[in-house]
């Protein structure tokens, strides 16, 4: 039986930060000597990491989730409080109304959990923005009150992007938990109902595709194939596109990892399928990161390790100051790995 | 370093240096090799699925570490996995019954 309490909730030790840092940084569990990721960078001239222009406005409104994945690298889950109050979220609005920025990107846990969700959507569309949305699908099921997101998201034009690990139960409940698969399906229909995923609706359905564990994701385009034949054949279900998203050593999967002791060889693996094709194309650099309590982070993956953007940028949502946060330098660490390996990994799925 | 084991999984890694004895034979293969696990006129995981089970007919531990894995990211789930294995145990066990009607041919040959 898994566990579905967070590492946060078990009061274990990588729920803290630094130890995380000092699992990626020390000879905390690998005996490997790892080469530093900052250098791989200086090899291929790319260091000091700089952003090009910012495109993306990422918004974690909080860590609260009806599942308890356990490759989460949030580390999300219903016993998590964390949760984004309506004052910032008014802050990101009049932040993001001083910038050109098109699209926000909400994201949690299961951002639908927040109470000010809905009002934050609408808030953004007033503001002409598209909205994209990590929606985990089985909330769309969970209680009788998101059974009508479908027609939320379809009335704001809300981009949906969704994690399926598979077509299958097997695989999905062995990664998500015991009955995701079926509640997956079940949403996905109710997607394609209101014309998700559907030609010429104009309303764009995304799946996530991420390993069922230690190995890297094959080639988009040809799971991407493969999930829509079998999805159509098996369920008559319809998608745009699948993005392939490798699993981050930190948080969760970091455990699951050192519990099955293939952290020093996937981490290997990563370092080993560096692709400076990806690197340049990593997504904290036309990404920004705003946690639920407004701190402003490079990418969600620093701030679950809590590594706030530095180089002289304001670091809270109260003092945004886009140009400062432009010519900052990024902040990176050993799980910077996780977004170079192979043909990369990005919210957006492959980058190179 | 004494070795213990005739098979180390780190060994796998080292393939690449067979070229070190000999370039060109070593290139020629290496590009041959990629280009038959290209996309085709079967797909990549196809070949994939293969070659996990010739793998286990020819019962190389490499290939079955490096199959098992290359399946796996090309979205095979265990089903499709282990039924790939059962086609190369049935060609296996078939192939050693079907010598049986030599067995038999020869038999009545020589039995009165
Ligand atoms: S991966 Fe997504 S759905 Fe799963 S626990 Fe984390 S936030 Fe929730
Ligand atoms: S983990 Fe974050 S900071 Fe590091 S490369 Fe990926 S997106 Fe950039």
């Amino acid at each position: 039986m898994k566990t579905t309490k967070s590492l946060h909730a078990q009061h274990h030790k990588l729920a803290d930060n630094d130890y995380q840092l000092k699992v990626l940084e020390t000879h905390e569990v690998a005996t490997a000597d790892f080469e530093k990721f900052e250098d791989k960078l200086k090899q291929i001239h790319l260091f000091p990491f700089k952003p090009v222009k910012t495109e993306i406005f990422q918004v974690n409104v909080g860590y609260m989730c009806n599942q308890t994945c356990s490759h989460c690298h949030v580390d999300a889950g219903p016993d998590r409080k964390e949760i984004m109050t309506r004052e910032t979220m008014q802050l990101c609005l009049e932040a993001l109304a001083t910038t050109d920025i098109t699209t926000v990107d909400l994201t949690g846990g299961a951002p639908e959990m927040n109470p000010d969700f809905r009002w934050f959507v609408e808030e953004i569309s007033k503001l002409g923005r598209k909205t994209m949305v990590r929606c985990n699908l089985t909330i769309i099921m969970a209680n009788k009150k998101y059974h009508d997101l479908p027609e939320f998201f379809a009335q704001h034009k809300v981009e949906v992007i969704s994690s399926l690990p598979f077509y299958n139960k097997s695989r999905t409940d062995a990664q998500r938990g015991d009955g995701v698969f079926e509640d997956s399906i079940a949403a996905l229909k109710k997607l394609n109902a209101v014309g998700y995923g559907r030609e010429g609706s104009g309303l764009i359905l995304n799946l996530v595709y991420n390993p069922s564990g230690a190995f890297l994701p094959g080639s988009q385009i040809i799971l991407e194939n493969q999930f829509k034949k079998e999805l159509k054949r098996l369920y008559d279900i319809e998608f745009n596109s699948l993005f392939c998203i490798t699993n981050m050593p930190i948080s969760r999967f970091l455990d699951y990892l050192i519990e099955s002791g293939n952290y020093e060889s996937y981490m290997q693996k990563l370092i080993e399928a560096f692709n400076p094709v990806a690197a340049e194309n990593v997504m904290c650099r036309n990404t920004i990161s705003i946690g639920w309590d407004g701190n402003i982070y490079d990418c969600d993956f620093n701030q679950m390790l809590g590594l706030k953007v530095n180089g002289g940028a304001p670091n809270h949502i109260k003092d945004w100051d886009l140009d400062k946060l432009n010519s900052r330098d990024i902040v990176l660490n050993q799980h910077c790995y996780g977004c170079t390996a192979g043909s990369g990994s990005s919210c957006g799925g492959s980058v190179a | 370093m004494e070795r213990t084991t005739y098979y180390d999984p780190k060994d796998l890694k080292k393939f690449g240096n067979i070229s070190d004895w000999d370039a060109e034979l070593g290139k020629a293969f290496f590009a041959y090799y990629g280009k038959v696990f290209e996309e085709g006129a079967l797909t990549a995981r196809e070949k994939s699925l293969i070659a996990l089970a010739v793998a286990h007919t020819i019962q190389c531990p490499y290939c079955i570490d490096a199959y098992t894995e290359d399946t796996l990211a090309k979205g095979c789930d265990e089903e499709q996995m282990m039924e790939a294995i059962h086609v190369a145990a049935a060609i296996r066990g078939g192939s050693s019954l079907v010598h049986g009607t030599q067995m038999m041919n020869k038999f009545k040959e020589l039995a009165m």
